[in-house]
């Protein structure tokens, strides 16, 4: 079956009949080349996903004031709530078990000036800990302390951008720069990797702006970082006895939704990550469906060709063919025709895909890649589908009599 | 070399059933050249089918070179068409993508034989049909005539102990028939034992014997003072 003379007979055979080879041949490439890169695309899709929420911590809370939409003991409706210093100090305290820290956030905006440079820049008041909870990466100084934040310094760390736009080629590390006509010294420079705007903002220690303000102990919002180790339903949990007591703290009826928001990362992370695996999911459905189509379209060629052969086979079986040498001959035939074309197609769609890397990102495509697992099984499984599906005829045509098959039409 | 007992074959069209073979008893000794005539309908076809393996038996019993043909399967009677028959048609049945050579080839691959062998033999049985410096032509590229010679020089080529023709001449005029005809002459002369199935008086008269079929019996079987096809050619 596997003879030299059985192959050399086979090779002869595909070269006499290029059309069919052809044919045959570019049906299962092309199935396998789009599945490649409908299922690299989703890949990508899901890649895109994984990287827009992926700068920032995900064991983090955004817990922000609202107002009062219902009266409750003895507060009327419409009320604005706000968050101060000791509202920070009683989370820490209470949910010390499940907060691995928790820092303010208030956010100005406004001229910053460096000599003649100027622009208007986000600028947020700060704890230390803030720095983990954007994952920002300091490039040089340092970030703020707790010293900085006890002795209310007037210290500064600015983004990438904020120092190209104000000091050019100039180190703004130890420089004074004018936040809305109070100086402020420099201490540190960072990146971010979530993109131009997070490296346009300053940050400054949060009791600062408070002594800007009149000295008020207002904060805006608070972020908390749990840790990690309490899961997905450990954070759910802390979500729903966080709002209960800051709800009961600020007087404000359980039932009403406007009080206070709490902006849950994980949970919205977890929510992308499902839409973002329903589109691989619909993706690859249709990358299947390339492949059945494939399947389909191979087995027909495989149907045709038979058919097409019934004469020649039912000479080769007169001049002495037996039925397993016939079947042999059409399945290695298309054995191989599928397997050289099959894998062509896989290593087309994987170089495409791998050139491809960025330059769809304006799609929502980043990076799309397959598994060489998935390419692999699924050019094999076509592979397999088509030499059944040649099997079948193959083997009909094996059982015809030759006189049959040799009857003039 | 062939030996039928009481053959039997019917074929079944629907309900009705056709006994096409009634019973025939026919022998065939080595070196003979037997033309099998009968009008169409007569059963000669089904006869050389049968005796050429392509189809089978109801009833009687079929002895070549010795060896009874009994409970053929598809393997079996492969390797028995192989080893024991050429086979000639009326339409040649070339395979068309291959030359006359690897045509010629195509039994003794079936064989086992060798690659380097394979294509000696096949040069050396064209030279024999007169086609040696078409070998590499494809059918296509061949009359009628030199298909059919390209055919015989094929069952000659696996070495049969019987060749068989359905109407070889069939589809060839009659100037190119007697060349045919005159090859099969004169693979007889050299030994080879030949059946021809015709309708034609002419090619029957260039056998040595003429086995009449009608209504699936035999109804003459004589010895004929063969004509020589070469005065024709």
């Amino acid at each position: 079956m596997f003879s030299r003379d059985a192959w050399k007979e086979i090779f002869e055979t595909i070269q006499k009949n290029k059309l069919r080879t052809f044919l045959s041949g570019f049906t299962v490439a092309i199935g396998i080349f789009i599945f490649v890169v409908l299922y690299g695309f989703g890949n990508g899709l899901t890649n895109t996903f994984a990287k827009f929420f992926g700068d920032d911590a995900t064991n983090v809370f955004f817990i922000f004031p609202g107002r009062t939409s219902v009266p409750y003991s003895g507060y009327k409706a419409n009320r604005q709530i706000e968050f101060d210093n000791e509202d920070l100090a009683d989370i820490e305290k209470n949910f010390a078990m499940f907060v691995d820290y928790i820092t303010p956030r208030i956010s100005r905006s406004g001229l910053v000036k460096y000599k003649n440079e100027s622009n208007n820049y986000g600028n947020m008041g700060v704890a230390p800990s803030h720095q983990y909870s954007e994952k920002t990466i300091m490039m040089k100084g340092r970030y703020i302390n707790n010293q900085d934040v006890k002795d209310k310094t007037k210290y500064a760390v600015i983004g990438r951008l904020v120092e190209r736009d104000l000091f050019k080629d100039e180190d703004g590390l130890g420089k004074y720069i004018d936040i809305g006509g109070s100086s402020f010294k420099v201490i540190g420079v960072f990146q971010d990797d979530g993109g131009d705007n997070e490296e346009r903002k300053i940050y400054i220690p949060y009791t600062t702006r408070q002594l800007i303000e009149k000295n008020t102990d207002k904060i805006d919002q608070m972020v908390l970082g749990f840790k990690p180790q309490i899961g997905y339903s450990g954070a759910m949990s802390l979500e729903s006895s966080l709002e209960k007591y800051l709800k009961s703290k600020k007087f404000i009826n359980p039932n009403d939704e406007n009080g206070i928001f709490i902006r849950n990362i994980a949970d919205q992370l977890k929510q992308n990550q499902q839409l973002a695996s329903v589109l691989q999911i619909i993706v690859s459905f249709v990358a299947f469906g390339t492949i059945i189509a494939g399947i389909i379209g191979i087995s027909n060629i495989m149907v045709f060709v038979v058919k097409e052969r019934t004469k020649e086979l039912g000479i080769r079986k007169a001049l002495g063919a037996t039925p397993k040498s016939v079947i042999s001959t059409i399945l290695l035939e298309s054995i191989f025709i599928t397997t050289i074309s099959g894998f062509i197609g896989m290593l087309l769609g994987t170089v495409l895909l791998n050139s491809m890397g960025d330059t769809l990102e304006d799609y929502f495509i980043t990076d799309p890649y397959i598994d060489t697992g998935i390419a692999v099984f699924a050019t094999i499984l076509l592979i397999i589908c088509g030499a059944l599906a040649g099997y079948v005829p193959a083997r009909k045509a094996a059982k015809i009599k030759p006189i049959v098959a040799l009857r003039d039409e | 070399m062939i030996e039928i007992k009481d053959l039997h074959k019917s074929y079944k069209m629907g309900n009705n059933s056709l006994h096409v073979l009634k019973g025939i008893n026919f022998n065939v000794k080595e070196g003979e050249l037997v033309a099998i005539m009968g009008s169409s309908g007569s059963g000669k076809s089904t006869l050389l089918n049968i005796l050429g393996m392509l189809d089978v038996l109801d009833e009687g019993s079929y002895t070549l070179d010795g060896v009874p043909i009994v409970d053929l399967n598809e393997t079996k009677a492969a390797k028995y068409r192989n080893k024991f028959l050429g086979f000639i048609f009326q339409s040649f049945n070339l395979i068309n993508y291959k030359s006359a050579a690897e045509n010629v080839a195509l039994p003794l691959y079936y064989q086992g034989v060798g690659r380097k062998e394979r294509q000696e033999k096949a040069l050396k049985y064209l030279e024999q049909v007169g086609l040696k410096q078409w070998a590499g032509h494809l059918p296509s590229e061949l009359s009628g005539g030199q298909k059919q010679r390209v055919a015989i020089a094929r069952a000659l080529a696996a070495e049969p102990k019987v060749l068989m023709a359905d109407e070889p001449t069939g589809a060839l005029d009659s100037k190119t028939s007697y060349e045919v005809m005159d090859l099969i002459q004169k693979i007889n002369d050299a030994g080879n034992t030949i059946l021809i199935v015709t309708h034609e008086p002419d090619i029957a008269d260039m056998c040595k014997r003429i086995v009449h079929l009608k209504d699936g019996v035999i109804v003459e079987d004589k010895i004929v003072d063969q004509v020589r096809a070469s005065q024709y050619v």
